[in-house]
């Protein structure tokens, strides 16, 4: 499953960026024509979601990048979720950009403002949109009779084009540029970050850039001059994106990754995890060369999902910071050797960016449905450490965590990102640099045996259920010892007795309960006196904080808040059940399997306070959806 | 003053260590099962090319061939993983500190039915291993079903005949890009040991495939893996000799009856013909030998290919000479102003 990526600026084009500031100070300034309000409704300021309609393989994404970045360069909180179908070029794709003052950035359900440029789904497009809504087309498909509640704005896209002058092939490229500078336009976005936004997008190819420009200026000046604004929405500019970076959550995780000190990252391609190894190929060649010129990583593109887990967990075995990233049908693949890692305690760390299964399911959809079956990913009693990262910025963090923990309890850990967090753009505070040293977990050096003279590997010498273990090449004649997955007793030797058996399994057992004490806390939020609780994870938080407003604006309901940060739970997550009458479990997938690994967790009497909110469409999770099943459970 | 003579010390080889520094446990294998002369030839070669046992890492995936580094080299970690995969598992390992050597064993089944994809992915990528299929067309472990090793033919011991063509494995390592590749049999002493220690000096993937009969399963007339079967069709393509790097090298050859081959190290091995044109070094001329041997029913034994030239992954993954594993952080680590000139890039 190969996917372009066209989301992540390229490193060349980003390296450019002193360049772009100074000809900012150049840009043509293009002042807001007057228009107060001229529907005689309230302005809707900083308050919208756009969605682009397009056909895939049409360029479509650099001018909603270019759209995303001016009003993210105006200070606008914003958002971009691309809704893109499994294929390269022809099939319906949609882009969602949301700007929102109070910096809301989950999907909104409704949409404000369409911009239909697929001839295919632009019927169903309108139809969809809520009344009051404002729709923007290509002037041929003409849409204005099919609704008489919205706002329309009909463009003559070809012809607009045709003006510019450019050659036949690459009328398809520009053409959806000419809608950026219609919706600036509309809009009130300055035509100056426009500018700014393209000669980030086009660094590299300053041809594409002006010709892009002039695409943008085309429609800018279109709407200028022919459109009449008669909607309610407007951009203007703030001070809520100052030093905030934007970038996909794949990148975050590369870059956590090689702050991390990965050493060997071993992968196969799969939507919508490709993209984490790629970019992180360019970080390493670019930060990770070592004063002999030669490479501290490598990395192999595997020959399928087996090898890549496979070469994981040799290399863990042979002491270095080792993962691989995959996406449901790899991670099914990688169930054997993940239980081995478990049993014969290797380090492994396993980026799962979860898609919509079963099966192939919606490759390029979002879901967060591994869960139960990642926390126990294996034959036999098998359990595995998840972490649950919810931005780009935890993307990053977590890398760390999940080194350190991995090789502190010598057991693979999983981090569960998702196509939505890993591949859509995000805001984001810049990322803080790792603030503790790595730490390698319990490795004798030759000098420590000297000392010791000898070593049980799997013995629980200090009581955490984690064992001491050497390395491949340890210079000393007491130093190796047999790694199998078949039964094995303190010293590693083959072992089918019972009592070796089941004191082994105690022991691992044990360890994974310390781990509970290691992994991330969650974050809390306590409501006085609500006895409603809410427990999500991952990129469900973002429609969270957004739905807890709305309960308490709009129904005056005051809701506690769980973020679960890591599996296995935490003292503080059996507290918050304990603290609520009843607690809303909401997360992305059918069957409730976050809910389902809580209750085998809580004390039994518990388990009828959690109450389940599935949200399971592909699309990411928006606060209506959570707001509405919330209440109407409440009996509201 | 003792007049008395010095008893002679254990015998040594040329890094101090006695023959008993490279023994395993004991073997749980039948008696007279060929992996278990597989292991002592192993033991040999090791003891033999002075190999330290720290530095190696064995490895192996599932069956009764895969059980036996648990009976050679104790003091070499050793991986015993999942069926069929141990290429991956010792690619990782190298991957971490290439400055190990690795050894691989695998049987038939293990390699060439469960394990085929990911056994010519690492030929492909020439990592710098043995490889060693201790080959006896039935898989042991469960009670004697065929291997796709089995020649056409071939009789289990319940009367059931194979009928689909056999998995020539050194052919498909030749084609898939190992640069040493052989084909031996337990019983050969003398062959399989030469053999093993040049595999030692090699540096690239080395794929010998070892005709192991089973005792249990595939000892028995209408077998063609049973030691009489071998001993009665094996057809040798060379004599192989090795003259390791510290033993003197002078020794005078004749170049018109024997290949000369400089190994990595500086060892050289001596290839007696007994076909006179046959060239190891040349990929298409062993691919059609072997082909032909499968037709006439031979068991042709010998180094069929060798290429000492071919870069392996290391070398084109250009990794620093410490292992990978070990790096400290300051390397490993990028500094601050890294992550600051990156956070700029995506403001």
């Amino acid at each position: 499953m190969l996917y372009n990526k066209v989301f992540r600026p390229s490193r060349a084009q980003s390296a450019a960026l002193f360049f772009r500031k100074a000809e900012r100070m150049s840009s043509t300034e293009v002042g807001p024509r007057s228009s107060a309000g001229e529907s005689g409704q309230a302005r809707v300021v900083n308050d919208l979601s756009i969605q682009v309609a397009t056909v895939n393989g049409s360029g479509s994404q650099s001018s909603n990048t270019v759209l995303l970045r001016s009003i993210f360069q105006m200070g606008v909180p914003v958002s971009g979720k691309n809704l893109f179908p499994s294929n390269i070029a022809g099939l319906p794709t949609w882009f969602t950009i949301r700007a929102n003052k109070d910096e809301y950035v989950a999907r909104k359900k409704e949409i404000d403002f369409l911009v239909a440029m697929n001839p295919e789904t632009a019927r169903e497009d309108v139809l969809s949109l809520p009344a009051g809504a404002c729709a923007l087309y290509d002037e041929p498909l003409a849409l204005h009779s099919l609704r008489s509640d919205l706002i329309f704005y009909s463009v003559p896209f070809d012809k607009l084009v045709a003006a510019i002058g450019v050659e036949a092939k690459l009328r398809k490229l520009v053409r959806n540029m000419v809608y950026v500078g219609v919706v600036a336009n509309l809009l009130e976005i300055d035509m100056a970050e426009v500018k700014k936004a393209i000669a980030k997008q086009f660094a590299s190819k300053a041809k594409a850039a002006a010709l892009n420009l002039a695409a943008a200026q085309a429609g800018f000046d279109y709407a200028q001059s022919s459109l009449r604004k008669h909607d309610r929405f407007y951009v203007q500019r703030m001070d809520k994106t100052a030093g905030k970076i934007v970038v996909d959550g794949n990148s975050a995780a590369a870059l956590g990754c090689m702050f991390a000190g990965v050493t060997v990252v071993t992968w196969y391609p799969i939507t919508p995890s490709s993209s984490l190894v790629e970019t992180l190929i360019d970080y390493l060649r670019e930060y990770r060369i070592g004063p002999d010129g030669k490479a501290t990583f490598a990395v192999v593109q595997a020959e399928d999902e087996l090898a890549a887990i496979g070469m994981v967990v040799g290399a863990g075995w042979a002491g270095a910071r080792s993962m691989t990233s995959s996406s449901g049908p790899g991670i099914s693949l990688m169930a054997e050797f993940v239980g081995l890692a478990y049993y014969a305690e290797i380090p492994a760390v396993i980026w799962d960016i979860q898609r919509v299964g079963p099966s192939t399911g919606l490759p390029t959809r979002t879901q967060q449905s591994d869960l139960s079956f990642v926390a126990t990913l294996s034959h036999g009693d098998t359990k595995h450490i998840m972490l649950l990262p919810a931005s780009v910025a935890e993307c990053f963090s977590m890398a760390q965590d999940a080194f350190n923990l991995s090789e502190q309890f010598q057991t693979p850990v999983f981090v569960m990102s998702d196509l939505d967090l890993g591949m859509n753009n995000w805001m984001s505070d810049p990322f803080v640099y790792p603030t503790e040293p790595m730490r390698r977990g319990k490795v004798l050096s030759k000098e420590e045996l000297d000392r010791a003279g000898k070593f049980f590997r799997y013995k629980d010498a200090d009581g955490d259920g984690v064992g001491y273990r050497t390395l491949p090449g340890t210079d000393h004649p007491a130093a190796a010892y047999f790694t199998r997955g078949s039964g094995h007793n303190e010293s590693a030797q083959y072992s089918e007795r019972p009592d070796d058996y089941a004191n082994n399994m105690e022991r691992l057992n044990r360890k994974f309960n310390a781990a509970r004490a290691a992994v991330p806390r969650p974050e809390v939020i306590k409501a006085p006196n609500s006895k409603i609780g809410i427990l999500a994870f991952g990129t469900s938080h973002w429609a969270i904080v957004e739905s807890r407003d709305q309960l308490r604006d709009e129904y005056k309901i005051e809701t506690s808040y769980l973020r679960l940060r890591a599996y296995p739970f935490t003292r503080e997550v059996h507290d918050f059940i304990e603290q609520h009458d009843r607690v809303y479990v909401v997360e992305q997938n059918r069957d409730a399997q976050m809910l389902g690994l809580l209750k085998l967790d809580v004390r039994p009497e518990l388990v009828t306070r959690l109450r389940s909110i599935s949200y399971s469409n592909g699309l990411p999770l928006d606060a209506r959806s959570v707001t509405d099943a919330l209440t109407t459970m409440e009996g509201k | 003053m003792s007049t008395q003579p010095t008893p002679p010390g254990p015998k040594t080889n040329r890094i101090g260590l006695t023959v008993i520094d490279y023994k395993g446990g004991k073997t749980t294998l039948c008696a007279g099962c060929g992996h278990n002369a597989i292991s002592e030839r192993i033991v040999e070669a090791m003891y033999e090319m002075g190999v330290q046992p720290e530095r190696l890492a064995k490895l192996s995936g599932i069956g009764c061939s895969s059980k036996t580094p648990a009976y050679f080299m104790n003091r070499s970690h050793s991986f015993n993983s999942v069926h069929g995969r141990m290429p991956s598992v010792a690619e990782g390992t190298l991957l971490a500190n290439h400055t190990l050597m690795a050894l691989g064993i695998s049987g038939d089944g293990d390699t060439a039915s469960i394990g085929i994809g990911q056994f010519t992915h690492l030929m492909r990528r020439n990592l710098p291993m043995i490889y060693i299929i201790e080959d006896n067309g039935v898989y042991g472990l469960t009670k004697g079903q065929f291997s796709a090793t089995a020649d056409v033919g071939s009789k289990l011991k319940s009367g059931v005949v194979n009928e689909l063509p056999p998995i020539d494995t050194c052919s498909l390592a030749i084609q898939m890009g190992a640069t040493f590749v052989g084909r031996s049999f337990s019983g050969d002493k003398k062959q399989l040991l030469a053999m093993l220690k040049a595999a030692i000096a090699h540096r690239g993937t080395v794929m010998l495939d070892v005709i192991s009969p089973c005792v249990t399963f595939n000892d028995h007339d209408g077998s063609t893996k049973s030691y009489k079967y071998v001993q009665a069709h094996e057809e040798l393509l060379q004599e192989v000799n090795f003259v390791p790097f510290f033993e003197d090298i002078s020794v005078e050859y004749d170049a018109g009856s024997t290949v000369d081959v400089t190994m990595h190290d500086g060892s050289r091995l001596r290839l007696r013909k007994l076909e006179e044109d046959y060239d190891p070094t040349s990929k298409i001329q062993s691919i059609t030998r072997l082909a032909e041997a499968q037709e006439k029913g031979e068991i042709l034994t010998g180094l069929f290919y060798v290429n000492t030239h071919t870069p392996t992954l290391i070398d084109h993954l250009n990794l620093t000479d410490a292992p990978l594993a070990t790096l400290p952080e300051s390397l490993v680590r990028p500094g601050r102003e890294v992550l600051e000139a990156v956070m700029e890039e995506l403001r």
